[in-house]
């Protein structure tokens, strides 16, 4: 039963997935000019020749409908197309920066449930408390505050003035990392490189931080709330009657049934992790994904964003689907 | 007399609302003897369920058990400290909640349920063979289907691994009654266990209940709003009224020979089959607002007999005949007088 | 049969009336519970002193807000060695006031996210009446529509399009509204799908209303207070994402004053200019937070059972 759940879901992806990549495509036709006269205002004289040429190898001659499905079927067989400002296919750039966003966005999301469960949970349990109120303001505060300011102000805080951490980049400049994963820490770890893992963290903790921030805020405040109203819920009582110590009653009884709210909230913050992630990138001068985006941007670098924005939507989307099938293990009840 | 199983004395119970405090349960006195199946009678918000979480201390923050004592086999449970007070809820004192599907959790399994009652007072520890060759697990998981069977569960094993909402009605009550009983204890609190369910279905889990007091020997306390439910199935009655008891007595003689006008007044809106196409009497009004309660007897707006005196005496629950006591003006300064004679 | 005027205009004349009283008294009743949650109020009264400065910028400061000196570049802040009385938040990186260039600022963020808003609800609250009131086809049109532009992450959607479309404060809006009737729609669709099947409704049908008159002057007014509540909340989120797309460059240009563009230029300078950076940034970390507290304030007062979401 749940097996089938679960397909219903992965098949229920699929048409969104589908509409996702017309909508991209729908956006490239929106610029101005075709990708030929944006190559051209690259600079260099081409022939009207060559420009037929080019136009027919890119099916522009062709009626958008066909140009659609070339976009699709491309993009089904993972060819999502030829930066002409980097003379790459864009899988391969994406593919290059991912793994730099992928270790920043795990950051940001492990550091910000590290801070946001412990504090839901207490908060609940001792609603009103000083600790209660005094975490919910900054979980208020941290919902409203934009990333690029808070980012800014850590640095001129921990990197600037404290000399704590580092400014920006991922890696001291001296110091060598053999790349296997991409993933530094990853990395540093398989090489068994102490001095690498040990900058690779700390170059990662501010970032993660202001990444993570309005997450852990949202999560907390959610939890929090979906707590209180568990705790009042009979059952609780009941696992009190049978002789439950608080905290077994609070971990056990409460809190598994508290996540089921939580974990939806969770993948949609995915979102705000996957869009905080330009402009965080741009904040620290992270080299990953988001930065490529914003320089793509400047430099109109169309096949380039289309692709990027494919693969942020693709990666909500699979967050999501996961969460569902996350939901079909904790919530019973949805599983028949 | 032999040592009652539970005995409160002066039990009050505070609840500090916005409106001002709230005497849920205040000045009630009780026995039950072991074996006994007490009934505790009332309209809702009335008290009696606060009477039954003030026993096991379970009482929500705010409120909180002002004055009195609950002596459980001699010891005040009042004083006793959390950690003994733990190892007494599920194992000594256990109970039974009003609405099953809201009161077993959505998200364990209803045989992991039971068992966790087990667990958590180490029942069933002691397995005839030691540790790697009968593993606690299986004898745990024994005594788990035992009791599912006795509590009428058909199928045991295969609903061992069953979520709650998996269950009917009746099958939540039972699965609420076997982690009650697990630990088989020495005094069942029944809060409206019957409510939710259908009449039939009610017949059943009252069977069930009755067949524990007798094979078991547990005292119950049932509480419940139905007083012919109540005169069927206890030993004994006491009637609350706004958190307070107005009448208390063996059941018989209560129903039989009602002596508070609030209990005559419940028998009246008691269907019964064999008084033919007689009308059923509502008690006028409603249950008054605990909040700033006026001194006197609070039943007075909904009395038919009331009159000035009510509002000022402070009333006791007087001793009546053979064992019946009712707190009422009636029977006040010593004199008896009959309701016919009163009105 | 009693006796009316043919025209009906008595009886209409005193529902106005009423409808005036009633209003007025829900308006007095929620004055009160307002200032029973002295928090919320503190958040309106913030709000109110932000939009106070917007509308009356060229009173309160005697600077130009795009005009600089190049002799007083990076003023700064008076409390710090070397600062101005002139420049009580110092100047930027083309000697321009600071607290100027703030005030002025508070204009695009606050007309972007009333803009935004006001554009989100129309549509999103127009189409979803339509939608939940009669289904149908057009329903499931749009609500697939909507549902393919949540597969988008807010931010994303909103910089992709950006960059496709330009900068600019049109586009903004429209990049910002382009999602943002989603959460509307979804809001009022539902409201209207449960409403409809109340008696009142019923009612009104038998007494011969029309669908329409229905929606506008039977549903809406019950549900009007859950938007209102929604759209405060919103509101701040807008604002926000109004300066993430500035900071990137992608939203109001230079030299217009945008909170997003003032972080962004100062952050060329923040190592030695700390002022420039972090300034602005904080009139959104005043002014969103109090959005968001009136608003919750707001929803508690006319909606708690937004609460929980």
């Amino acid at each position: 039963m749940r097996a089938i759940k679960i397909l219903e879901r992965i098949l229920y992806a699929i048409p969104i997935i589908l509409g996702v990549a017309v909508v991209v495509f729908v956006f490239v036709r929106l610029t101005p000019g075709d990708p030929v006269d944006i190559m051209m205002g690259q600079g260099g004289a081409i022939s009207s020749g060559e420009i037929e040429q080019l136009r027919a190898e890119f099916h522009l001659d062709e009626p958008i409908t066909n140009q659609l499905w070339y976009f699709l079927r491309d993009a089904a067989r993972g060819d999502l197309g030829y930066s002409y400002i980097l003379k790459q296919p864009v899988t391969v750039i994406i593919a290059d920066r991912l793994p730099a966003t992928i270790e920043l966005a795990a950051g940001a999301l492990f550091l910000a449930l590290l801070i946001a469960f412990p504090i839901g949970i207490i908060s609940a349990v001792r609603q009103n408390s000083i600790l209660d109120r005094l975490s919910m303001s900054f979980a208020f505060l941290g919902i409203s505050m934009p990333g690029f300011w808070l980012g800014i102000v850590l640095i001129l805080i921990f990197a600037v003035a404290l000399r704590w951490l580092p400014v920006q980049g991922r890696l001291d400049p001296q110091i060598t990392l053999q790349q296997i994963t991409g993933f530094y820490v990853v990395d540093s770890i398989i090489t068994a490189n102490g001095p690498a893992l040990w900058s690779s963290i700390r170059h990662l903790l501010l970032p993660s931080i202001t990444l993570g921030a309005a997450v852990a805020a949202i999560v907390a405040r959610v939890l929090r709330s979906s707590m209180l109203e568990v705790l009042r819920s009979d059952y609780v009582q009941l696992a009190r009657a049978k002789g439950a110590s608080e905290s077994l009653v609070v971990v056990k009884h409460a809190l598994r049934n508290a996540l089921i709210p939580t974990v939806t909230v969770v993948g949609l913050q995915v979102g705000v992790l996957l869009g905080g992630n330009m402009i965080i990138e741009t904040v620290f001068g992270w080299p990953g994904l988001g930065r490529l985006v914003v320089d793509a941007i400047f430099n109109r670098d169309f096949p380039l964003i289309q692709g990027a924005v494919m693969v942020y939507a693709l990666t909500y989307i699979l967050a999501n689907l996961v969460v569902d099938v996350l939901y079909t293990y904790l919530n019973p009840r949805i599983a028949l | 007399m032999a040592e009652p199983l539970l005995e409160l004395r002066n039990l009050t119970t505070v609840f500090p609302m916005r409106r001002g405090a709230v005497n849920a349960v205040s000045g009630v006195n009780l026995r039950v003897q072991p074996g006994e199946i007490l009934g505790i009678v009332g309209e809702s918000g009335c008290g009696k369920s606060s009477v039954l979480l003030s026993i096991l201390r379970l009482i929500r923050q705010p409120g909180h058990i002002a004055a009195g004592n609950i002596f459980f086999k001699g010891r005040d449970l009042r004083r006793l400290p959390q950690k003994k007070m733990r190892a007494i809820r599920g194992n000594e004192i256990s109970m039974i909640f009003q609405d099953p599907l809201s009161t077993l959790n959505p998200v364990f399994p209803v045989g992991e349920q039971i068992r966790e009652a087990m667990r958590l007072h180490g029942i069933a520890n002691a397995s005839p063979l030691p540790w790697p060759l009968a593993g606690r697990r299986s004898h745990e998981k024994q005594r788990v289907l035992d009791v599912m069977a006795e509590v009428g569960i058909p199928a045991p094993e295969a609903r061992y691994r069953a979520y709650p909402h998996e269950f009917s009605g009746g099958m939540q009550q039972r699965a609420l009654i076997a982690i009650a009983l697990v630990c088989e204890p020495t005094l069942l609190l029944a809060d409206e266990p019957t409510t939710a369910l259908d009449v039939t279905i009610q017949a059943q889990i009252m069977e069930v209940m009755r067949r524990v007091n007798r094979e078991h020997g547990a005292g119950i306390i049932l509480v419940t709003h139905n007083l012919g439910l109540a005169a069927e199935f206890c030993d004994n009655i006491a009637v609350m009224y706004a958190g307070r008891i107005v009448e208390r007595g063996p059941a018989q003689q209560v129903v039989d020979n009602p002596q508070h006008p609030y209990t005559r007044g419940l028998l009246a809106c008691l269907p019964q089959i064999s008084r033919q196409r007689s009308r059923i009497d509502p008690i006028p009004g409603e249950v008054p607002d605990l909040a700033g309660l006026p001194p006197g007897c609070a039943f007075i707006p909904r009395c038919s007999l009331a009159r000035d005196a009510c509002n000022s005496v402070d009333l006791r629950l007087r001793s009546l005949q053979a064992n019946q006591y009712a707190r009422c003006i009636l029977y006040e300064d010593g004199v008896r007088y009959t309701v016919e004679e009163f009105s | 049969m009693s006796v009316t005027s043919p025209t009906g205009a008595p009886a209409i004349a005193g529902r106005r009336q009423a409808r005036l009283e009633l209003w007025q008294r829900n308006a007095r009743r929620f004055l009160a519970e307002l200032g029973r949650q002295p928090i919320a109020l503190l958040g309106g009264l913030v709000v109110l002193a932000f939009i106070l400065a917007a509308v009356f910028a060229p009173y309160i400061t005697a600077h130009d807000p795009e005009l600089g000196s190049l002799r007083q570049r990076l003023i700064p802040p008076v409390w710090q060695q070397g600062g101005a009385a002139e420049f009580p938040l110092g100047t930027d990186g083309q000697g321009r006031d600071l607290l100027t260039r703030i005030i002025y600022g508070a204009r695009i963020s606050l007309l972007v996210g009333f803009l935004t808003v006001a554009i989100s609800i129309i549509a999103g609250a127009g189409l979803g009446a339509v939608a939940g009131y009669y289904r149908g086809w057009l329903d499931t049109v749009l609500s697939r529509f909507a549902d393919l532009l949540m597969a988008f992450p807010f931010l994303i959607f909103a910089i992709a399009m950006m960059a496709f479309i330009g900068p600019g404060f049109a586009n903004l809006i429209l990049a910002l509204t382009f999602k943002g009737w989603v959460e509307f729609y979804r809001l009022v669709r539902g409201d209207i799908m449960s409403e409809k099947t109340r008696e009142y409704v019923e009612a009104a049908r038998a007494l011969g209303r029309s669908h329409p008159t229905i929606i506008v002057a039977e549903i809406l007014p019950n549900i009007v207070q859950s938007i209102f509540v929604v759209g405060t909340l919103r509101m701040g989120f807008f604002i926000v994402t109004e300066a993430s797309l500035s900071f990137l460059g992608l939203g109001i240009q230079p030299p217009t004053p945008a909170w997003g563009s003032m972080v962004a230029a100062g952050r060329d300078v923040m190592l030695t200019h700390w002022w420039v950076a972090t300034l602005p940034g904080l009139a959104i970390v005043l002014l969103v937070p109090a959005l968001n507290i009136f608003g919750e304030g707001l929803r508690d007062i006319l909606d708690p059972r937004l609460k929980v979401q």
